[in-house]
């Protein structure tokens, strides 16, 4: 079986589409999108009612997960951080695990034939 | 009944006057003389845009103000917020009806209120007339329902300060004892025949009478200051000012602001009581003063560092509206701007800077921009009068004598309101509590004290 990478990305929502089109462009078939939450060196922003300054230290981001072929990897990899950046802080992350087992629920494939 | 009759008769003998005057011009004068004298008639087009004002002002209420403080409080206090409104604009419709036109605007009395021959509306029939400013005269009724709105939106803006902590039985009993002992009286000394502050010659000096077109001062001051003071009373919102207490929709605020801004036409332009030229310079300085305010709040906004905000517009654009309300048919175009400027720069520094440094809990800044920008406009108005900063006046009072009159007027509303609110408080407080209990604050007071959620 060969072996396969599960990539999290961290992006700014507004690089969602030109993101997803590029992996689309390097071969991956699906992925997961999720609106999150959180802070890195951009800290959070600030709220101003009537001079009521509230400082929220969690932005919004999106969170893009996909399992990728081993082969594909350090593409899909490279897709994102081209695609993402626009060069201010706070364009996100990308971390790559290995993945142990990849299941299709509804013919039973696994490894690279479930993805 | 008999004084419809009487009036038919009259106006038939008139008409009758009129068509024998061919042939003899002696008998036609004596009947005119004879229906002038004895019942002034009102013209249609006068009542029919004084009902169209009435209505306005309701909407100012309903969904105006609702939807303005609602969408500011927290979406757990939406529902109680609107329903408090509403449901202290009805009190206060019934009570006029009942004691408040009386001790307002009613036959007799001294310069603080009217007597209470009126009460229960006694002898007001369709064919009674409520003076204008000139010659015409409006139908009582109509001038009742147009005064009855005023009552009914000055109370639901004190609520502006007490909202998501005063407890709903507290609110009614609060505006009831309101009512009667701080807005009639102030109705009466500034806008009734006989008034304190209307008559002018105050504490036996020389000083003109006090100018109040649609409400600086009985409307926006009173509410501002006992806005402030029952906000004292009460204590401040749990959690306050540490925890975060953001809008819950700034859209809904906006679309009040909208509808306030409407409906402020019938407030100050109806305040002529007729459809005249002094309704359209109402007219034409509410749309100025506003439009400048919204815009000066948010340039205030950017010269402090900050970004000009959506809160910030509506913010101004209510400063704007309370300045002119006491100078709409008292100032020119250009002083109802300036004076829109004015007002919106200093309401900014009140609510976001005078509030959090002295630590008072005026929720939705109902002192803040109804009290400061009504003292604004209330002594502006005796600046901006004066011919010779383009105003209606006609010169013959000083600025300097007018100023004196409208603070003096200012002074008396607050002291007045304080008092009043002082005591409206403290018999709410006896009577209900005053206050939700911690459970019910936190959880909000639309499940509390209502049973409802606004968003499910």
């Amino acid at each position: 079986m060969a072996s396969v990478k599960y990539i999290i990305a961290v992006i700014k929502p507004f690089k969602l589409d030109e993101v997803r089109e590029a992996l689309a462009g390097v071969g991956v078939a699906g992925m997961t999108v999720s609106e999150v939450k959180g802070f890195g060196r951009q800290k959070g922003q600030t709220e101003i009612y009537r001079g009521a300054e509230y400082s929220t230290n969690m932005l919004p981001k999106v969170k893009i997960e996909v399992a990728v072929a081993d082969a594909i990897a350090a593409q899909v990899v490279e897709a994102i951080s081209e695609t993402a950046n626009t060069g201010s802080i706070g364009d996100g992350k990308i971390f790559v695990f290995d993945l142990a087992t990849a299941t299709r629920i509804r013919t039973g494939e696994t490894g690279e034939d479930a993805l | 009944m008999i004084q419809m009759r009487e009036t038919a008769m009259l106006r038939l003998l008139a008409r009758l006057g009129a068509g024998l005057s061919v042939l003899s011009f002696s008998a036609a004068a004596f009947a005119q003389e004879a229906a002038t004298k004895a019942a002034p008639v009102p013209n249609p087009g006068n009542n029919a845009w004084m009902m169209t004002s009435t209505l306005l002002v309701l909407m100012m209420i309903l969904p105006g103000l609702a939807l303005f403080y609602g969408g500011l409080t927290r979406s757990k206090n939406m529902l109680s917020t609107m329903t408090q409104i509403g449901a202290v604009a009805c009190l206060a419709m019934l009570i006029w009806v009942m004691w408040g036109y009386t001790m307002a605007f009613g036959d007799g009395g001294n310069g603080f209120i009217s007597g209470f021959g009126k009460a229960f509306l006694h002898g007001v029939t369709p064919a009674s007339t409520a003076a204008t400013f000139t010659s015409e005269v409006i139908s009582e009724y109509v001038f009742i329902c147009f005064q009855m709105t005023f009552a009914a939106i000055t109370v639901a803006l004190v609520l502006g300060s007490v909202v998501e902590r005063m407890k709903f039985s507290a609110v009614m009993v609060f505006a009831t004892v309101w009512l009667t002992i701080v807005y009639f009286p102030i109705a009466h000394m500034v806008w009734a025949s006989g008034g304190f502050l209307f008559e002018g010659k105050m504490f036996g000096t020389d000083l003109p009478a006090a100018l109040d077109f649609a409400g600086g001062t009985v409307v926006h001051i009173n509410a501002g200051v006992s806005a402030l003071v029952a906000a004292l009373i009460l204590g401040k919102r749990k959690g306050y000012p540490s925890e975060p207490m953001p809008p819950h929709s700034l859209t809904l605020t906006m679309v009040g602001a909208g509808l306030l801004w409407v409906g402020w036409f019938g407030f100050n332009a109806g305040s002529a009581l007729e459809a005249d030229g002094s309704a359209g310079l109402a007219m034409i300085n509410t749309f100025v003063a506003t439009a400048s305010a919204g815009l000066f709040w948010m340039l205030t906004e950017r010269v402090m560092g900050h970004k000009g905000s959506a809160l910030g517009f509506a913010s101004g654009m209510i400063a704007g509206l309370v300045a002119v309300t006491p100078a709409a048919g008292n100032s020119g175009p250009f002083g109802a701007i300036i004076l829109g400027a004015v007002a919106s720069v200093v309401c900014y520094f009140a609510v976001s800077k005078l509030k959090p440094a002295l630590g008072y809990d005026d929720a939705l800044d109902a002192f803040g921009v109804h009290g400061i920008g009504g003292m604004i406009g209330a002594i502006g108005t005796g600046i901006v009068y004066a011919p010779i900063f383009g105003g209606p006046g006609d010169g013959s009072v000083g600025i300097g004598a007018q100023v004196a009159t409208q603070i003096i007027a200012v002074v008396v509303a607050i002291v007045w309101a304080a008092v009043g609110t002082i005591i409206a408080t403290y018999i709410a407080k006896l009577l209900t509590g005053l206050r939700v209990s911690p459970e019910v604050e936190q959880e909000g007071l639309d499940i509390g004290e209502h049973g409802e959620r606004a968003y499910n």
